[in-house]
């Protein structure tokens, strides 16, 4: 699916070739309809010019065969055109099973990555090539957008929730990122780099941070320093639900509603413990928020999820549950 | 031509039936109102260009150097609040829609005189907040007031221009009411509804959204201040509110608003095409619905500003398919008035050349229409200038193609003099140049993926920019020299006859310019909209017949 298209940036992802050919194929569709409508336009205005000051045209009452013709192809040709566009976006926003995955927070006016093993980068990103990424993104302040053009990805990132993305690069390089939603006054300076590498390469790049300790070891200790784990002990002796084997489980709240427990759900759990509040539980847990920064959260949510139902080594960089992720959120 | 007549006898017409400030601020002639709105309009179509001028002067080089990212980032958003809110929305429907609605279903005035005064104080009140706010330093969220960047972060006049939107709203919501109960009630006798002319067909569809639309983004922008002032917290998520929301309602009214930009301007071309060819508009009614579909179909479409802002992929695709529905019906107009020329007797007076500019832009504008109503390609040119050239192409070369091309047809009617033909076909072919430079190097830059409202870019971008900048020093000139000559002509110009274009139509069947209450007696109408031939004449069309016409002259046997 390597077809060029000219002015378009460069291919790297898996999904990029494919937005080229349905790009391709529009252009091509405007080429035509417009070069063929404007011939006929410029061949009727010369035919039918008028020749004399008095001269009226030939009136024509219309064609139901030509209007429905002309109703009915194009509409046709637009649902085709439609199926084409939404199975690529269907493909696009659901996340893949298995996936690398790197947390990123964004800010006014910059990106903040967290990778599972620890390392952290600011307006740079390194991955390795023929990998599936999936990017858990939120933000700080204001909406931002993950755009890279080489990927032909682009999600908001919105305060308040996680979004999540994913691609796999294609071609090692250096990519750019952009935000695409105006967010303020750097709005164009907050712009970096995806660092595409050889499996090699990432390995040893990898082998190179990490002073901290994995993501999920940080939030450990957060878990501790922040005295989660008065409550939430493992003996299930605490005020509440112990937390070890919830991730990726159904949970059941006492209104009687039913949710598997993902990464928004830790977030808004830790943020408003009072929205859900778990069967055969009081309603006492105090709520954290702006105690704990968005970087903060993901370590915690990262530790939970290691320590989740069906990861138990989830520290590690394949740390990507089996659950059929929602297809956006 | 036999368009200028020599000598014409002294005589009383809404001009010049009264003088003095009191008699033009006081009116409640639809003719004068409508020109109230002109010079308001006009006002602020060279200020928001002002704007345009500083953003595509900061955009030349790649580095931020011309101005402050700050002040960049302001002139954006005023250039987009200005335009579309005090510009492009009143445009069409506050000058033309006020001066030709009553002449052409044969009314006195509109229906509520007094109200259509009191829309354009309300205007000029909006549009005097919005004018304090750009003396106070501007806003810089963008014409679109994101939250949480405009209700918590910005540090601009976000209420004070909210206010002035929303003030301005009211305007238009009395415009469209007053539209709406004239066209319904005192057309003269004889007009039915299949013999009005197209453009009371495009007038009236604009005014439904008028109505049911602009109350929304009066919610909203009123939502967004309280948000701002007092924290209500309906967007905030800090406060359990939601900031997409906000983007919903947002574009509930702002997508159905371009259809009340491009609309009265599709109005407009369907009487210059028809006219111009002087024949009947072909598929008269398709024409007429598709405007009422189009704006049905446009306030179930918003969604589609939203395919990457998380809303769930289910509603995307419910939207993208709604985005093609309204496709259709824009297409059918196209194709009408293509076919419209089959035929006809086609003037390249002026009007003519804008309305073949407005099919050429609005085929592009529409068809790249198509490529960001496809989710995937959306996913990637969402946000960029991919989406800046689709919407120029719509609304400028769309919207100020049909309202600059209105402008010469009925500037002969308005001032009762002719405008120099030599110098708007010139001043038209200009603006064709440089719209097109201006704008088609940013479908490219989109597509490599330039964001949009971009204060400074990466080096690979610049070409494209340089070659943007340079078109809109042309399209400047071109828009500079109408401006020119129709003042000059307001005094200078030959005098019109009444109906100089030989044209159809009961604006044309009384005086230029007309007396206050348009005609010296309620015309009776007993013929059909453009009946330029008697309708017993009347032939209908086979794709058999353009064929064998198309093909007949050419020489036989010269395989």
């Amino acid at each position: 699916m390597q077809v060029p298209v000219p002015f378009s940036p460069d291919q790297a992802s898996s999904y990029s070739g494919q937005v080229d050919a349905l790009y391709g194929f529009l252009c091509v569709l405007t080429f035509v309809v417009g070069v063929v409508l404007s011939l006929v336009i410029i061949y009727f205005a010369i035919k039918y010019r008028r020749r004399e000051e008095t001269e009226v045209g030939k009136p024509i009452e219309g064609s139901m065969k030509l209007e429905l013709a002309w109703s009915i192809i194009p509409f046709c040709l637009s649902m085709g055109i439609f199926v084409w566009g939404a199975s690529l976006y269907y493909k696009m926003y659901r996340a893949p099973g298995e996936a690398l995955e790197v947390y990123v927070v964004a800010k006014q006016w910059m990106w903040k990555f967290q990778h599972l093993d620890g390392q952290r980068e600011i307006n740079e990103l390194h991955v390795p090539v023929g990998r599936k990424i999936k990017l858990m993104l939120t933000t700080e302040d204001v909406i931002h957008s993950f755009f890279v053009p080489a990927f032909r990805v682009k999600l908001d990132v919105v305060p308040g929730k996680y979004s999540t993305m994913w691609f796999e690069p294609t071609k090692a390089g250096r990519f750019h990122l952009f935000c695409a939603e105006y967010c303020g006054t750097s709005h164009s300076g907050m712009i970096g780099w995806i660092d595409v590498m050889e499996a090699a390469e990432y390995q040893s790049w990898l082998s190179g941070g990490a002073a901290e300790g994995s993501l999920a070891s940080s939030g450990e200790k957060l878990f501790q320093q922040l005295a989660c784990n008065t409550c939430h002990r493992s003996d299930a002796q605490g005020r509440g639900p112990v937390l070890e084997g919830v991730f990726g489980k159904e949970v059941q709240f006492q209104d009687g509603q039913r949710l598997i427990a993902d990464e928004s759900y830790i977030r808004e759990s830790i943020i408003t413990p009072r929205a859900k509040v778990v069967a055969g539980f009081q309603p006492i847990m105090p709520t954290f928020q702006g105690q704990v920064s968005e970087e903060q959260l993901l370590q915690l949510v990262a530790y939970l999820k290691s320590i989740g139902a069906k990861s138990p080594g989830a520290a590690s960089t394949n740390a990507q549950p089996a659950k059929p992720a929602p297809p956006q959120q | 031509m036999e368009i200028a007549e020599k000598v014409i006898p002294p005589r009383t017409h809404y001009l010049n039936a009264t003088y003095g400030v009191k008699s033009w601020l006081l009116t409640t002639d639809h003719k004068r109102i409508a020109l109230l709105y002109l010079a308001s309009v006009t006002f602020f179509f060279f200020l928001g260009g002002l704007f345009a001028v500083g953003i595509r002067l900061e955009l030349l080089t790649p580095k931020g150097d011309f101005v402050q990212a700050e002040t960049y980032n302001r002139m954006f958003t005023m250039h987009g609040v200005v335009m579309i809110f005090f510009f492009l929305i009143p445009a069409i429907p506050a000058v033309l829609g006020n001066f030709l609605v009553p002449l052409m279903i044969g009314a006195k005035d509109l229906a509520f005189p007094r109200i259509n005064l009191l829309s354009w104080y309300i205007y000029t009140l909006g549009a005097a907040f919005t004018v304090f706010a750009i003396i106070l330093g501007g806003v810089d969220t963008g014409w679109t007031f994101y939250t949480p960047y405009s209700s918590t972060y910005s540090n601009g006049n976000v209420v004070l221009t909210g206010v002035g939107a929303f003030i301005t709203g009211f305007s238009s919501i009395l415009t469209g009411l007053n539209f709406i109960v004239t066209i319904h009630t005192m057309r003269a006798p004889g007009l039915t509804w299949f013999r009005l002319p197209l453009f009371i067909w495009s007038h009236y569809a604009t005014s439904l959204i008028m109505i049911l639309g602009t109350p929304v983004i009066a919610v909203t922008l009123l939502l967004l201040a309280l948000e701002r002032i007092v924290h209500i917290g309906i967007f905030d998520p800090a406060l359990g509110g939601d900031p997409v929301l906000f983007q919903h309602l947002f574009w509930f009214y702002s997508h159905p608003a371009v259809y009340i930009m491009v609309l009265p301007a599709m109005g407009v071309i369907s009487e210059l095409v028809a006219n111009m060819t002087r024949k009947n508009i072909f598929g008269y009614k398709f024409v007429a619905f598709a405007s009422l579909a189009i704006a049905v179909f446009g306030f179930l479409v918003w969604g589609h500003h939203l395919f990457v802002s998380t809303q769930s992929v289910y509603a995307g695709m419910v939207f993208s398919i709604l985005s093609y529905a309204v496709a259709v019906p824009s297409a059918v107009k196209v194709f009408n008035w293509t076919a419209t020329l089959y035929k006809g007797s086609i003037s390249y007076n002026t009007p003519m050349l804008y309305a073949f500019g407005f099919i050429g832009f609005f085929i592009i504008g529409g068809m790249t229409g198509l490529f960001l109503a496809a989710l995937g390609v959306d996913v990637h040119v969402h946000d960029t200038y991919f989406v800046v050239a689709h919407f120029h192409y719509i609304m400028v070369g769309g919207t100020i193609m049909g309202y600059l091309g209105g402008m010469h047809y009925w500037w002969p009617k308005i001032t009762g003099r002719m405008y120099p033909e030599a110098w708007a076909r010139f001043a038209a072919l200009v603006v064709f140049v440089g719209f097109n430079l201006t704008f088609f190097p940013q479908f490219l830059l989109g597509y490599m993926g330039m964001p949009r409202r971009y204060y400074a870019y990466p080096e690979e971008f610049q070409v494209l920019n340089v070659m943007s900048s340079a078109g809109a020093s042309i399209l400047g000139i071109g828009y500079l020299i109408p401006m020119i000559y129709f003042i000059w002509s307001m005094r200078y110009g030959p005098h019109a006859s009444a109906n100089p274009w030989g044209a159809f139509g009961l604006e044309w069947k009384t005086s230029s310019p007309p007396p206050t209450l348009n005609f010296e007696k309620t015309p009776v109408v007993t013929w059909e909209a453009y009946e330029f031939t008697p309708r017993e004449e009347m032939v209908v069309v086979s794709v058999r017949d353009v064929l064998d016409e198309t093909l007949r002259p050419r020489p036989v046997g010269s395989e």
